[in-house]
């Protein structure tokens, strides 16, 4: 999900960047979490650190992109999404509000009772026992990325793995002509490209081509429907007793939430995955000798990683929260990437341990309703992957420091330099 | 000190000795009952914790909570036996329940 907020701040000077400041010294007013300059620098964590332990319950007066409220403690991100009544997830879920006159209607922006009903009718297609099905197509495309690899040279993983996979495995679940699929991730970019920041120059274009990607779509959907149901996301939508009528605004938006989650995030885990093994050697080790650990080492990659750092609530009225008063319409960031490393809920947070006990009791989906849709689906792309690679390589060695995306919402990489060891 | 057994998707059963203060679920984890995930930790907020009731235990478990009904209703596989584990306590009265588990978790 690369979000109005990476490209809006892109734009932005960047005075107010912590990089190289002393976390434990730097007043408390000054610290602004939402700035991408130490999430780029790999800074991050110890800032994360100081609000947990000194102001869990966090405002920042002033900021590039306004004033907001930052949540820090494992608990109190889980007791906040509890309270949808409080903690709204509309207008969005972004830090930036969107343009009114061009909101599509994708249900993670939705609250109850809109937000069901939606989910509900679309949750089938990412569901484990659809995925069932499609996971041998998933496998075959795996094994021939990575029997393509160059071996015993260096190259970029993101790209030649990391990015081109989940763009397959996307147009695997939409069954979209295979040869077009840079369009799946084209369209993703266009739909949340805030305008004039290089993608698009205006929303009116950002509409047109999404209008290409609702006709390009409209014809499967007839051709599928023409057809007996399938596995695929269209022919179930298609065909499905709830989804059959859809309006066409909302297929879009559906499809649009659909591409847009599972593109980025699934591509920065499977990149994680290669720098957290490479980083902690001991535990590929144990992976090696242990291959039924995959699942174990997934859920905790997909921790070390959290691929969105926070998700944005709007509180509804005013709320009083440990002695803090956040008032009706106050945009609060949940930090899942602080959560996930808070002491008092997961121990030895800071260290990467791919067989921990509760291995699956993190943050980085979300909790509560709007937990993530397409987890079973991430975890599958990311189990099958490496039950791929340990077969054939010895070790994925990274050989260049990682370049690192500069967002605070979206953690992952632009670049990951590697060398594949065949055995 | 209340049995609880659960019944595989498969038919594989498997009987616990539950303590009172355990919830059907953390029954489950402890005693390494495969088929129950919990990914919240019995927070009531993650759905993966999903069980059936057998018919005649419904009255004495009764039905699901207020913060529990909305994310069972987002459970595709939900029918109306259906319960979050983690929000059923152990008591003596659960004495011999039997719950019957999902073929996945979501
Ligand atoms: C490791 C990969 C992934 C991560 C870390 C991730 C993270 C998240 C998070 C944190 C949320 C919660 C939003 C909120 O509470 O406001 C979410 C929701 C969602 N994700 Fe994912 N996601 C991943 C993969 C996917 C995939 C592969 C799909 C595609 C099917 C997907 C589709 C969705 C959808 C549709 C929602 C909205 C759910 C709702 O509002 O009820 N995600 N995701
Ligand atoms: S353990 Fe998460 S809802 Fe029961």
């Amino acid at each position: 999900m690369s979000t109005s907020t990476e490209k809006l701040q892109n734009k932005q000077p960047s005075s107010r960047s912590l990089v190289g400041r002393d976390p434990w010294t730097t007043p408390l007013r000054e610290i602004d979490l939402a700035h991408p300059g130490i999430w780029q620098a790999n800074e991050y964590l110890p800032f994360l650190a100081r609000l947990r332990r000194d102001a869990p319950i966090h405002y920042c007066a002033d900021s590039a992109v306004g004033p907001y409220w930052s949540i820090t403690r494992f608990q109190d991100v889980m007791d906040i999404e509890k309270r949808t009544d409080l903690f709204s997830s509309e207008p969005t879920i972004g830090i930036v509000d969107p343009d009114p006159d061009y909101i599509l209607p994708m249900f993670i922006a939705m609250d109850p009772p809109k937000h069901d009903v939606q989910r509900k009718t679309v949750q089938g297609v990412v569901a484990p026992a659809n995925l069932k099905n499609l996971e041998p197509l998933i496998r075959q495309r795996v094994c021939k990325i990575l029997d393509n690899l160059p071996s015993n040279e260096p190259f970029n993983w993101v790209e030649k793995v990391s990015r081109d996979l989940t763009t397959q495995m996307l147009a695997t679940l939409f069954d979209f002509p295979f040869e077009e699929r840079n369009k799946l991730t084209y369209w993703s970019d266009v739909a949340t490209a805030i305008p004039g920041a290089g993608l698009v120059d205006s929303y009116e274009e950002s509409q047109k081509i999404l209008q290409e990607c609702l006709m390009c779509f409209s014809k499967i959907w007839q051709e599928r429907a023409s057809k007996p149901p399938g596995d695929d996301l269209i022919s179930m939508l298609a065909h499905g007793e709830s989804t059959r009528n859809m309006p066409p605004l909302e297929f879009l938006g559906n499809l649009i939430l659909l591409i847009v989650g599972g593109n980025d995030t699934t591509r920065n885990s499977i990149t994680g995955s290669v720098l957290a093994l490479h980083q902690n050697p001991a535990e590929h080790d144990k992976l090696r000798a242990d291959p039924t650990l995959i699942p174990s080492m997934v859920s905790e990659t997909i921790r070390w990683q959290t691929p969105l750092a926070y998700m944005r609530r709007t509180a509804t009225q005013d709320v009083s929260i440990q002695g803090e008063t956040i008032k009706k319409g106050d945009k609060i960031l949940l930090w899942y990437a602080s959560a996930n490393q808070d002491e008092s809920a997961i121990e030895n947070a800071d260290q990467y341990i791919i067989d921990r006990p509760n291995v699956r009791q993190h943050l980085s989906f979300g909790t509560g309703i709007h937990r993530c849709m397409g987890n079973r689906l991430a975890e599958m792309q990311l189990r099958v992957l490496w039950e791929e690679i340990l077969p054939r390589f010895r070790a994925i060695e990274v050989v260049g420091e990682p370049e690192r995306i500069y967002s605070s919402f979206v953690k992952g990489y632009h670049n990951l330099s590697v060398v594949a060891h065949p055995h | 000190m209340p049995t609880i057994t659960y019944i595989e998707h498969d038919g594989n059963t498997h009987t616990v000795d539950a303590d009172n203060g355990d919830t059907v679920m953390s029954a489950a984890i402890k005693n390494m009952v495969p088929g129950i995930d919990a990914d919240c930790g019995g927070g009531c907020s993650c759905g993966t914790c999903h069980v059936f009731v057998e018919p005649e235990w419904q009255p004495v478990v009764g039905g699901p909570g207020e913060f529990e009904e909305p994310m069972l209703d987002l459970n595709p596989e939900r029918n109306d036996q259906s319960r979050l584990s983690c929000q059923i306590d152990v008591t003596d009265e659960l004495d011999g329940l039997v719950v019957r588990l999902p073929e996945f978790q979501f």
